[in-house]
Parts: structure tokens; sequence; C-alpha cells
């Protein structure tokens, strides 16, 4: 059926040039670029913001509610919350970004190898990276920090060992999709090498996606990271983390809920502005990939 | 109910707009169809075929608005209240529809969508399912009993198209439209397809509206046939009329362009020039002006007549004379 | 059918054993002995010999790899360090606990997320259909725990409505149902957006689709094709991603249970964790994955009956 209609029914408003154009005009974008711009600047400026060293302990002002002094109240120790608070942001964004990035760059690379190498080696990678994925995330997780012990390394190890999989799986099926594109099988018949190909041709078309689920998947290791650190496996006191912050505040939740509250704020904040962006930046690059779960 | 009128006319379709928002799809169409008669619809892809066909079947896509009648038996469909229309859609008027792997249900079987499809039957569900059987055979697909228990993409091109048209039949409809019946077959199929649809015409009281873009299609099936260009019908008459006789200047480009027409060996198939106008909104005067090469200036600022050169013979053309 | 059955069966196996191989390897690829790593840097030595001769780890190292095999596929997953207790027991206790949680959870989420789902169908475009689209996504974003602490504060602590912690009293099916509310609340608030969002979509793109205008052409009421026709093509979707999104709700479901001290997969394996008790860790990793590939298996079996173009795509392929 194609009505005459068809071509023409769409779109009263022009849609704005350029990608970042077509993210900041839609609200949901815009709210998260916003949110996530604030949350950089202050785990950059940490030092110049937080009105207290976050480690300095003043125990005769512990549990206090939120007042002039303290904003956000102060934790068990006399701690300033919101300070540490601030200082958690650093925590939270050097963890997620590093952590996503490393395994964006091993998926990217085990993913490429995948889809272009020999179909044993593809095989085989595969039955590995589904077997690990088929591992319940957060048990994975855990079972690990057992055997290595609790710290920030092997909380970012973590995050990498059950990331790659869907990263590869994705850069797998963008690699294959493309081997077999005319422009690739041109530059092979040419004489191209396989490394040329794979470098100057096949990456610079598959990192796009694969940045755009990165993102997407920030907000989860925000959560993964603050998770862990709420139960005393993540990073360790007393480093500020949100999620150990929250853990301060659940146990003295009947003295003083401010602490508890507060320390939720951030990481409801920040997830919902990553994820925000990241909605909004596949939106505004790549509509195909669409439906990702919680 | 009013039944059928005594001149037999089973449809007669007057003076029906469907609009898009701007765009007028189809303008002014009418036409008529008696008992036991098979007419075609012809013109190019974007003439309004398809919006024709989903009005007669009053089924218009979202947004549409339609004026004018569409009176299948007697009963107005475009007036009719959905509740109405839907009564009267696969009792009243049938459908057989262009791409049978899409337009049945992928997930349940042949058997419950024929079966589904008699609801107003009275019969019970095995009957439905033995006369859904009966039908699948005298349509001619081998083993109508197992038929019923595939799934459409089970089946082969040519039988999924045979199960299209048995399923149009099961309530023997008093109009059956068929659009664009054969374009998802290959020759042989269509030569297959057609065949029966020549045995069915002798067989089935109703009338048969058959939409195509293919001429050849009109001459095998059709007594009569409706020339449609840019949302109006540019002329109608016998199917003989039409090829031998055409007056329109773009019927007769049509049949000049239909390679069957072409005798002898030519470079290149002859083609129409430029093509379908903007219906948003549409040219003043013949929207076939600008490709016609007969044009004359009163062409493209008047509307031109509906023409009789001879009884049920018609063409809206300034150049046309009686 | 019967192919398609044996080769996805066959496919989550394979999985399985190599997630065993690997948590094998793993324990094994670490500096120090696994008996050291057990029970940290302050045991004495003579501890240390009892639980190397207990765990089999003087025996050469082809025999412990039998020995794990061997037993894990008659179900004994070890005996607790501490307690030398079978983990298979204390696993099969806390697994009933997680499992109503979660089932529960997932249950009224499902309802909830399919109807909102259907009725932004109906009302396209409207505020309904507007305030799901960003409400879904937030719900998706903010971490179960969060919920479940500030739940927790709410409802527990300050209006003194339901239980703050446990899984009720033994028997008392109303304590255990209340004890239920806040945590599976905390679990399926995440999922309400997302199906509902999830359900709208599919449904109005098969919707869409040319057969059910030929529905609609021969005059099925509106009703009928929506249950009859589109429902079981939009369901397939959900169903695909409910059965992956199972290891989202464990994970919730570990936070949640630690939340309100719920005895459960979650909380066993925490305490396992903070007191570096192996096996049992081991133990109830591969028993939930096991349960997990169980699950993703079946769904994709039952994807297969309701769709009949899958397993001949595989069937072909």
């Amino acid at each position: 059926m194609s009505f005459a209609a068809d071509s023409r029914t769409d779109g009263a408003r022009p849609r704005p040039r350029g990608a970042l154009g077509r993210l900041m005009s839609e609200p949901m974008g815009a709210t998260g670029a916003v949110l996530v711009a604030l949350f950089i600047a202050v785990a950059l400026f940490a030092p110049l913001i937080a009105p207290y060293d976050p480690l300095a302990l003043d125990i005769p002002a512990k549990l206090q509610g939120p007042s002039l002094a303290h904003p956000a109240g102060t934790d068990q120790l006399g701690r300033d919350t919101l300070s540490r608070l601030i200082y958690g942001a650093r925590t939270a964004l050097a963890i997620a970004m590093g952590a996503t990035g490393a395994a964006g760059v091993i998926g990217l690379a085990l993913g490429m190898m995948a889809g272009y190498g020999p179909r044993w080696l593809d095989g085989a990678l595969m039955l590995v990276l589904d077997s690990l994925a088929s591992l319940p995330m957060i048990l994975f997780a855990l079972a690990v920090i057992t055997v290595l012990g609790p710290s920030a390394t092997t909380l970012v190890f973590v995050i990498i060992l059950v990331s790659i999989s869907g990263y590869a799986r994705l850069v797998r099926a963008q690699t294959l999709g493309l081997a077999n594109a005319e422009f690739i099988q041109a530059e092979r018949t040419m004489g191209a090498s396989n490394l040329r190909i794979l470098f100057r041709h096949l990456m610079p078309n598959v990192v796009g996606p694969l940045l755009i689920v990165l993102s997407m998947d920030v907000p989860v290791v925000i959560m993964l990271e603050a998770g862990l650190s709420y139960l005393n496996l993540g990073i360790r006191p007393p480093v500020p983390s949100w999620g150990n912050i929250l853990y301060d505040g659940y146990s003295s939740l009947r003295q003083q809920p401010a602490l508890v509250i507060a320390a939720g704020v951030p990481l409801v904040l920040s997830t919902i502005g990553f994820t925000f962006l990241g909605e909004g930046l596949r939106d505004a690059l790549d509509p195909r990939l669409k439906g990702g779960g919680p | 109910m009013t039944g059928a009128q005594d001149d037999g006319t089973v449809l007669r379709v007057e003076g029906l707009s469907v609009s898009y928002g701007a765009v007028q799809a189809l303008r002014g169409a009418s036409l008529i169809a008696r008992r036991s008669e098979v007419i075609g619809i012809v013109g190019e892809s974007g003439c309004g075929k398809s919006t024709l066909a989903s009005a007669l079947i009053g089924l218009p896509a979202p947004g549409a608005r339609m004026r004018g009648q569409v009176e299948i038996g007697g009963r107005d469909i475009v007036a009719a209240p959905e509740r109405a229309r839907r009564a009267m859609r696969g009792a009243a008027v049938a459908m057989i529809f262009q791409d049978p792997m899409t337009s049945f249900n992928p997930v349940l079987t042949l058997g419950q969508q024929l079966t589904d499809f008699q609801h107003r039957s009275a019969l019970p569900r095995r009957a439905r399912r033995a006369r859904a059987a009966a039908m699948l055979a005298r349509v001619g697909l081998p083993d109508p009993e197992l038929a019923l228990d595939r799934h459409i993409h089970e089946l082969s091109g040519g039988m999924r198209q045979r199960a299209a048209i048995a399923a149009a039949l099961l309530m023997q409809p008093q109009l059956l439209v068929a659009d664009e019946p054969t374009t998802a077959l290959d020759v042989t199929m269509e030569a297959q397809i057609i065949h029966l649809l020549r045995e069915l015409r002798h067989e089935h009281q109703g009338a048969i509206v058959v939409i195509t873009h293919h001429l050849g299609v009109i001459g095998e099936l059709c007594d009569r046939v409706y020339v449609m260009y840019a949302g109006e019908i540019v002329e109608e008459g016998t199917t003989d009329e039409i090829y031998h006789d055409p007056r329109h200047p773009y019927t007769q480009a049509l049949i000049a362009c239909d390679p069957a027409h072409i005798a002898g060996t030519v470079d290149r198939l002859p083609t129409i020039p430029d093509r379908v106008p903007d219906l948003d909104p549409p040219p003043p005067g013949c929207s076939f002006a600008p490709r016609c090469p007969v044009a004359m200036a009163r062409c493209r600022t008047d509307a031109p007549p509906r023409v009789t050169v001879g009884p049920g013979h018609a063409a809206a053309c300034h150049r046309v004379t009686p | 059918m019967l192919r398609y059955t044996a080769k996805r069966t066959g496919l989550a196996v394979l999985n399985l054993l190599i997630v065993m191989v690997a948590m094998y390897a793993m324990v094994f690829l670490v500096p120090g002995d696994p008996a050291s790593v057990a029970l940290g840097p302050r045991a004495t030595p003579a501890l240390k010999a009892e639980l190397v001769t207990r765990m089999g780890l003087d025996q050469p190292i082809w025999r412990q790899v039998w020995n794990f095999f061997a037993n894990a596929v008659q179900g004994n997953l070890g005996y607790d360090v501490w307690s030398g207790r079978p983990v298979l027991d204390q696993i099969l206790e806390a697994f009933p606990n997680t499992l109503i949680l979660g089932g529960v959870a997932l249950g009224w989420a499902l309802v909830l997320g399919v109807a909102l789902g259907c009725l932004a169908v109906v009302w396209r475009g409207g505020v309904l259909d507007t305030l799901l689209g960003l409400l879904s996504v937030s719900m998706i974003a903010v971490p179960s725990f969060v919920i479940a602490i500030y739940a927790l504060l709410v409802f527990a602590v300050w209006l003194n409505w339901l239980p703050a912690i446990g899984a009720g009293t033994a028997g008392d099916i109303g304590s255990q149902v209340r004890a239920l509310i806040l945590p599976s609340f905390a679990i399926g608030i995440t999922w309400v957006g997302y199906l509902a969002r999830l359900v709208r979509a599919s449904m109005l793109e098969v919707m869409g689709e040319a057969h059910i205008r030929t529905a609609r052409a021969f005059g099925l009421s509106e009703f009928r094709i929506v249950t009859r026709y589109a429902l079981r093509l939009a369901i397939i979707p959900t169903l695909a991603v409910l059965a992956v999104g199972f290891g989202s709700i464990l994970s919730a479901a570990v936070f949640v249970e630690t939340v309100f001290s719920r005895p459960g997969i979650g909380t066993l394996i925490i305490s396992a964790v903070a007191k570096r008790n192996y096996p049992l860790v081991m133990g109830t990793t591969l028993f939930m994955t096991a349960f997990y590939l169980f699950i993703v298996t079946a769904a994709d079996l039952v994807i297969a009956r309701l769709d009949p173009r899958v397993r001949d795509v595989f069937r072909g392929g």
C-alpha cells in the first residue's frame, strides 16, 4: 500500500542539523546533558567546591541535620556530608568512565577479532562470551570479589569482566555486517592489507554505535559501584563513595534520616542524567539501537 | 437492507473523494459494478488505486477523510458508522490482498484464520472449518486439510495467493475487491491465478473489482475498465473500447507503453515523460496537462468535462469530442 | 520443534560447563592457595592443614578437577568452610525466598506494565502516554537499593505501616505478605515503566502490520483483533526481555534483601563473600547460573512455540 500522503505527513517542525543540535532539541536529551555536565564539573572542581575536607573528623558534631554550616548534615564521625558527596562524585565518575572505557576498548578488540578473524576463532570467542553473558552479573562480580578481595582495583576489574561480553558481541555483529559491505570488498580487491581494512575502514564505522552503548552503560556502572560499596565490597572507607555514604546513612537511619536522604540524591540524579543523555544520544545518532533494558 | 437494485447494480460509487490532510488522493470518483461483472481499475502507482480499494471496503487509512457515497447492495458504507461498516466487511464486501505473505497473521494457522473470518456465519466451528477446507480445495490447493494446519510462511507463493482468494470467497460476498492480485507472483503463477479468477467469475454471483497497474490482467479478466490518473477517473469503457479505441491521451499513452502492444523490436520501451503531479493541492485544470502531448492552453486552467463518446464509454478531456 | 529443543538445550549445557571451568580456574589462578584465601591471613597452620585435607587440595590437580565435576553433576556443590554444612542445603533453604520475592515483584510489574502499555496505545499521544515515556526511563535509571532504602524510611520507619526487616514469621501468611510488600515494590517499580513502554512499542508495531488490516477487512471486532491477532505477537519481545531481565532482577534482589535483612540468595551470598566462604559463593553462583540458563532456554522454547517462524529460521540455519 502506498498512499500519496506517506512522504509528507511527518514533521511540521524541521529537525535541527547536527547531532548536538538534535540532542539539545529534545527535552530528555537536554536534561541529561545538563545534569551530566553538572556532575562532571562537580567532580573536576571538587576541591574548590567542597566546603570541608571530606575526611576531616569532628566527632562532637556527629549526625547533625542540615544547617547553614553543614547544608547536608554530618555523618557518625562528624564529617561534612555535602563535601563527602562532592568527592563521591569524583569516585563514581572516575570508576564508571574508566571501567566502561577500558571495557569498551577490550570489547572492541575482541569483537573485531571475532567478526573479521577466522571462523574457528569466532566460534570459540562467541562460545566463551555467551557463557560469560549467561552468568548473572551480580553473582559473577561477587565471586570475583571473594577470590581477589574487595578493593578499588578489584571493582574496576569486575566491571570490565561483566561488561566486555556485551560490547564484544555488538562490535562483532557490526563488523560482520560491514565485512561484506561493498566498499570493504572493493578495498580488498585493490589489495589492501587486513590491518589497513581493520583500522582504517572497519573501526571508524564500529566505534559510533559502541560509544552510544557505552554511554548508556555508565549509569549501570555507577549503580554497580554504589551498590558494591554499599555492601562494603567496593570502594573501602574512608574514601568517600556514594555507596558507602548511603550505608553510613542506612546504619543511622533512625537517629538521623537526613544522612541517608542526602546520600541517595546524587545517585538518583546522576543515574537519571546519564540515562537521559544516553537515550538522547542514541535517538540523535543512531535510532536503530533502540530497545536497551534495565 | 434494500437489496440489490433491479438493474443488478451491486456497487455504486458516487462522487467519492478521499483526502489525507491537504493531499487529495481521490477526487470525485464515480463508478458502477453490476452482478456477475468484472470491472478493472487501472493506473500508475500513486494514482489513488489503493485509496479507492480501502474506501470500497470501508477501511480508510488512519487520518483519511471520505466524502461521497459507496453503496454496496444499496447500503452506503461511507455514511455508515464504524459498527455497521464492520458488519458489511467480510460479509457484503471482501478483499483479496496484494501480498498474502504479510496479509495473513504469521502466528495463527491458516485454519484458525479462515474459521475466524466466518464469524458472521451461524455454523458451528467444525462446519466452518469444513467450509474453509472445501473452499481451499475449490481454489486448487492440493491438500486442504493439511494446509489448514499450516502457517502462512509454510506455504508456497502460489498457494498463499490461492488461500487469500479462498478467504475472500468464504462468505460469498456481493462485492469482491482484488487489490493487485498478481503483483507478488512470478509470470507462471500469475497465469495460473488469472485462470483461477476467470473460472471463479462464472460461479461467483456478485461483482468483482480488479485493481491493478497491469494492463495484461485487465485484458484477461475484465468486462469494463476505469482508467485512473492522479486521483481521478479519466476514462471508462468496455475492455474492448479501452484497448482499441482509447480516447483520453493518458489512456492512449498507457496502451502505447504496454509491452504487449508493441509490434516488432524497439530500441527503448516507450514511457510517459515526467511523473504524476503533486496532489497537495492538485493542479488546476486537467491534472494530466503537464505531461500531455496534445495539451492546449485551456487544459491548464479549466477542468475537463466528462464527454460521452458512446454508450458506457466516456473520457474527461477537452480534446475529446462525441 | 524437537530438534530446536535439543539444540537449544545442548547450547545451554555447554555454556554451563564453560562457566564451571572458568569458576574453577579462577580459584587456582589467584596467587596463594585457596585455603589461605578462604581462611584469611590470620589462620593457624593446623586449621589450614585441616581445611586443605577437607577440600581435597592435597590431591593431584587432575583428581581435584574430576572430583569437582563429578560432585557437581551429582548435586554436591561442596561444604561450607565454617559450618561444614553442604552448600546445596543452604542454597535450597534460601532459594524459595528469593524466588517468591522476584516472582511477586515481576508479577505485579507485569500486570501493571502491560495494562499501562495497552492504555498508552489506546490513548496514543495523550497525557498518560507522554508521562509514561518520561517516567519509564527514570524508573529504569534509579537504583533499586536507593528506592528500597527510601521506601523503608518512609513506610517502615516514619509511618510504621510495614515491617522494616525479615521475611515474616513462618506459618503466618499475613506477616509474610506484609514483609513482601516493600521489597517487591523496590524491585518491581523499575520494571513497570519499562514493560509498559515495551508493550506499547511492540503493540503499535503489530497493529500497523498488514495482517491486522486483513482481520479488520473481514469485520473482526477490535477486541478480538487485539487479544487474538495482536497480543500474541506483541508479547513475544516482552517475554524475551523478561527472561534476560532475570539477571537484573537477581541483582536487585541481592541488594534489596540486604537492605531489608530478608533471608534469601542475596543475603546468603553477601555474608559468604564477607567471610570469604568461597565454596558457598562458587556453589551459589553456579546454582543461579544454571537456573538463569534454564529460564532463558525455557523462554526461547516458549517463544519458538508462540512464533513458528523462529524455529524455522533455526532449522534452516
